[in-house]
C-alpha cells in the first residue's frame, strides 16, 4: 500500500494552489459567474501554458502523459479555488471521450487542440429529463446522404455557450435494450440549426440548452462505433463522477479553511467563537467529512486510473462527497452567520457549487442505487 | 498511490486467515457476541477461557500479538499496515487477539520503562501470558481524567495506594492493573500523576462487578485500601504519568474492529437477499437498498481512514486528526449499523440471542444496546471532537 501523493503530484498541488490564488482571485470568479460567457481567455491561456489541458493525455497528442489520478490532484485544487470556465467540459467530458472512442485522426486533430488549449469542447448528453440513463436519451440522429442529421434538445450541457465543438450523444436505433443504439457525434457549434441558450442556474455555472434542428454532421464525425456509444458514455460518466468529486473535495476543504480561520478571529461574548464547543464540534465534523471525502475520492480515482473495475468505488465516492460537501458548506455558513449570507462574501460561491456538484453526473441517491447493484442486491 | 495490498501484505493476510480458521477455539465465534465498536460484549472481558489463552499464546509464538514492536524486544518488526490487516482479519472472524497488555502497556514500557522493567514484563507480554486492565477512570474522573483522586503515597520502596477506580473492563479476569494515581497533590494534575502496574493479588484490592446493559459482567469498580505497590512497578519517572498516558493513546489508534463491521454488514446483506416480506425480497425494496448502500459507503469511509492512519504511522507522519476521525466515524457507524439492521428486520429484530426466530442469532438486538457504549468508551465523541478542533485545527479552549 502507498496512500500518499508522489513527488510530482505534491508539486502539482503546490504550484496549482499558488498559481490559482494569484491568477484566479475571487474577484475574477465573481465576474465570470455573473458574466454570460464564464470564460476568461487570459486565464485559459495561462492554464494551457502550464499544460493543464493535456495533463492526463498521451504525449503523442500533445499531452503530458499523466494519469486520471494526477488530474484528480489538480481538480482538487481547482475546486478549492473555484475556477470558472470550460476546463471540466473540455478535458474530462470531451478529452476522455475522444481518447477512448475517437479515431486516430480525430485524436490527432481534436484531442491535440484540446491539449494545446486551442479548442473548447463539451459533451451534450442529457435530454429533457436531465437524467443519466440511456432510456431518457431523446435526441435522434439519422443517416442521410452520407451525412447524419441530428434533431432534438439537449439540456444542462455545460459550457455549450463557449464551446467550439460538442460531442452530441443521440439515439440512432430503437432497441429493447436502451444501452444499444446510442451513438456519439462530433458537432461544430456553429452548425446551421444548432442553437445554444444559456440556462440560469443557482450554481451560476454555465449550463445550457442546446436545440438541434436538422443539424447536418459529416460521416467522419461519428466518434466510436455506430450504435455502440453507450459503453463509452458509461466510462466517461464514471470519470466525470470521480473528477467532480475531486472538485467538491477541494471546495469542501476551502469551506473548512475559511470557517476555521473566521472562528479564530471573530469575537463574541469576549472570546473567539472558535473557543465555544458548539463551534469546535462543527469544525470537527467538517474536517472529518473533508478527509473522508478526499480519501474515498482518491481511492476511486486511483482505481479508475489503474483500469480496474471501479463502479463501486466511484459511486461510493460520488454519493459520499455529494452529501459531505453540502454538510460542510452548511456548517461553514452557520459559523459565518449573517455575513456569509451576503453577495459580498465568498462563502456563497462554495454553497452554490456544492449543490451544482451534487446534481452533476448522478446525485447521492443515484449513486447509492449503483452501490446497491454492485452489492448484488 | 497504490491502494492494493502488496504481495507480502497479501501473503500475510492469507497466513493470518488460515491460522485463525484452523486454530480458533471450537465454537468460539458462535459464542462470542462481540458487537463492532462496542465494549459490552467482548468475550475476553468476561471470563478467562483456557482455550482462548492457548490460542493467544499460539499467536504470541508467531510474534503477532506484538507484531509492530521492534524485533529486539520480541516484536515482529512488522508495519502498522500489516497490523491493520491483522486486526481486520481477526475481527472479521470474531477471534480473540491483542489486548491492553500488548497494545498499551508493552509499547509504553518499551518507550519509557527502565531496562529492569523491560526484562521483567516484556517477555511475558510478548508470549501472551499476561492480561492487564486499565485503571484510569474514577467516579469523578471520566472525560476529565485529570480529576482523578486516587492517591499513591511513597513509603520506602513502596507506593501505598488508596482510592477507587471504575469501569475497569475485565479487571476480574486480568492479572494486573495498568494504573494512574495522584502522587503529588500540590502539583497541577497533569504534573502530579504517576503510572504503575499493580498486581491484582495484592492485599487490599476489592473488585466488584458492574453488570452492563447487555446483561454481561465486563465492567468493574475496584477499591484500593492501603495497597502496597513496589516502586519497581512505576513506569518511567514519578509524576510523569499523564504524559505517558497521552503518548500511549497513539498506540491504540488502530484498535478498530474493521473486519467486525464488514462481517455484520455481510450478514445483513445476506439476510436482505433471503428474507421476504409481503411476498417480496427485502433486497428489492428501494428504501432498504438505499440504506444498505449507505452503510456500505460508511464502512468504506472507515476503511480509507483506517488504512490511511496505519500508512501514516509507517511513514512517521503523525496521524493526530485521522485517529480521532476514525474513532468518531466508526463508533457512530457502530450505532447506525445496529439501528439500520433492526429497522430492516422489523419485529423479529428485537429477538434476543438464543431466541429461536432471532435473525442473525440476535446479534443486532444485542448490538443495538451495546453500541451505546461505542461512542462513550475510550474518549466520548465529544472528546474526540474537542481533540479534532483543538489539536487538529488549532482552535483555542478559551
Amino acid at each position: 500500500m502507498d496512500l500518499g501523493l508522489n513527488e510530482e503530484q505534491e508539486m502539482l498541488k503546490k504550484s496549482a494552489r499558488e498559481f490559482l490564488s494569484k491568477e484566479c482571485p475571487k474577484k475574477l470568479v465573481r465576474e465570470l459567474d455573473e458574466s454570460e460567457s464564464g470564460l476568461s481567455q487570459d486565464l485559459w491561456k495561462k492554464m494551457a501554458e502550464l499544460g493543464w489541458m493535456g495533463l492526463p493525455f498521451p504525449e503523442k497528442y500533445g499531452g503530458n502523459g499523466g494519469s486520471l489520478l494526477d488530474l484528480t490532484v489538480l481538480l482538487d485544487e481547482m475546486g478549492y479555488n473555484i475556477v470558472p470556465g470550460p476546463f471540466f467540459s473540455t478535458v474530462v467530458l470531451s478529452g476522455f471521450t475522444l481518447l477512448e472512442a475517437g479515431s486516430d485522426k480525430q485524436k490527432e486533430t481534436y484531442l491535440g487542440k484540446i491539449c494545446s488549449g486551442d479548442m473548447i469542447m463539451t459533451l451534450a448528453l442529457t435530454g429533457m429529463e436531465g437524467t443519466y440513463s440511456p432510456a431518457s436519451l431523446d435526441a435522434e440522429a439519422k443517416s442521410s446522404g452520407g451525412n447524419y442529421v441530428l434533431n432534438g434538445t439537449k439540456m444542462f450541457v455545460p459550457d455549450a455557450n463557449t464551446a467550439d465543438y460538442m460531442l452530441v450523444v443521440a439515439r440512432t436505433k430503437k432497441s429493447s435494450d436502451p444501452e444499444d443504439g446510442v451513438s456519439i457525434f462530433l458537432v461544430d457549434a456553429k452548425s446551421t440549426g444548432l442553437k445554444v441558450t444559456l440556462l440560469k442556474t443557482l450554481g451560476r455555472d454555465k449550463l445550457c440548452e442546446v436545440s438541434l434542428k436538422d443539424v447536418k454532421v459529416p460521416a467522419d464525425n461519428l466518434v466510436g462505433k455506430f450504435n455502440g456509444g453507450w459503453p463509452v458514455i458509461k466510462s466517461i460518466l464514471r470519470k466525470a463522477a470521480v473528477c467532480k468529486s475531486a472538485e467538491m473535495v477541494g471546495g469542501a476543504q476551502a469551506s473548512l479553511d475559511m470557517a476555521v480561520s473566521y472562528a479564530k478571529e471573530r469575537v463574541q461574548f469576549n472570546r473567539p467563537i472558535g473557543a465555544f464547543q458548539a463551534i469546535q464540534h462543527y469544525c470537527a465534523n467538517m474536517v472529518t467529512d473533508v478527509d473522508g471525502s478526499r480519501f474515498i475520492t482518491y481511492k476511486a480515482a486511483w482505481t479508475e486510473s489503474e483500469g480496474l473495475p471501479s463502479d463501486m468505488e466511484v459511486s461510493m465516492a460520488k454519493a459520499w462527497t455529494s452529501d459531505a460537501f453540502k454538510r460542510v458548506a452548511v456548517l461553514a455558513h452557520q459559523i459565518f452567520g449573517a455575513i456569509g449570507f451576503t453577495m459580498d462574501h465568498d462563502m456563497h460561491l462554495y454553497f452554490r457549487r456544492a449543490k451544482a456538484g451534487e446534481i452533476a453526473y448522478g446525485d447521492a441517491d443515484f449513486h447509492r442505487e449503483n452501490v446497491a447493484v454492485q452489492l448484488g442486491l | 498511490m497504490d491502494f492494493r495490498l502488496s504481495e507480502a501484505e497479501n501473503k500475510f493476510r492469507q497466513e493470518v486467515e488460515k491460522f485463525i480458521l484452523a486454530e480458533m477455539p471450537q465454537g468460539y465465534a458462535e459464542r462470542d457476541l462481540y458487537w463492532p465498536g462496542g465494549y459490552g460484549a467482548i468475550g475476553e472481558f468476561e471470563i478467562r477461557d483456557p482455550e482462548v489463552e492457548k490460542f493467544r499464546r499460539k499467536m504470541g509464538e508467531r510474534g503477532w500479538l506484538t507484531m509492530a514492536w521492534p524485533k529486539e524486544y520480541g516484536g515482529g518488526g512488522r508495519s502498522f499496515v500489516e497490523q491493520a490487516i491483522f486486526f481486520d482479519i481477526v475481527s472479521y472472524h470474531g477471534a480473540p487477539g491483542m489486548d491492553v497488555s500488548t497494545l498499551i502497556s508493552g509499547p509504553t514500557i518499551l518507550r519509557f520503562g527502565s531496562e529492569e522493567m523491560k526484562r521483567e514484563w516484556i517477555p511475558r507480554i510478548v508470549k501472551g501470558d499476561l492480561k492487564f486492565w486499565l485503571a484510569y477512570s474514577e467516579p469523578n474522573a471520566g472525560s476529565d481524567l485529570a480529576a482523578i483522586q486516587t492517591r499513591a503515597v511513597e513509603d520506602g520502596d513502596f507506593l501505598v495506594v488508596n482510592g477507587q477506580k471504575i469501569w475497569g473492563s475485565g479487571a476480574h479476569v486480568a492479572d494486573c492493573g495498568w494504573m494512574v494515581a495522584r502522587t503529588d497533590m500540590d502539583a497541577q494534575p497533569y504534573k502530579g500523576t504517576t503510572l504503575f502496574i499493580v498486581d491484582n493479588k495484592t492485599p487490599g484490592i476489592t473488585i466488584r462487578p458492574i453488570i452492563n446493559i447487555d446483561g454481561f459482567h465486563s465492567f468493574n469498580e475496584v477499591f484500593f485500601d492501603n495497597v502496597r505497590v513496589p516502586k519497581a512497578n512505576v513506569v518511567g519517572e514519578m509524576n510523569m504519568g499523564f504524559y505517558y498516558l497521552m503518548v500511549a493513546l497513539d498506540f491504540e489508534r488502530l484498535v478498530i474492529s474493521m473486519g467486525g463491521f464488514r462481517r455484520r454488514f455481510e450478514d445483513l446483506v445476506k439476510y436482505a437477499g433471503e428474507t421476504k416480506r409481503n411476498g417480496k425480497l427485502l433486497s428489492r425494496d428501494a428504501r432498504i437498498r438505499a440504506r444498505l448502500a449507505e452503510l456500505a459507503i460508511d464502512i468504506e469511509i472507515a476503511y480509507v481512514l483506517y488504512y490511511r492512519t496505519a500508512w501514516m504511522m509507517d511513514n512517521n507522519l503523525f496521524p493526530n486528526i485521522e485517529a480521532s476521525e476514525i474513532k468518531l466515524v466508526t463508533t457512530i457507524l457502530s450505532r447506525k449499523l445496529a439501528d439500520t439492521g433492526l429497522e430492516i428486520m422489523g419485529p423479529c429484530g428485537q429477538l434476543w440471542p438464543g431466541s429461536k426466530y432471532a435473525p442473525i442469532k440476535g446479534r443486532f438486538a444485542l448490538g443495538y444496546l451495546d453500541s451505546l457504549s461505542a461512542v462513550i468508551g475510550a474518549g466520548t465523541s465529544e472528546i474526540q471532537r474537542n481533540i479534532l478542533a483543538q489539536r487538529g485545527l488549532g482552535l483555542k479552549r478559551k
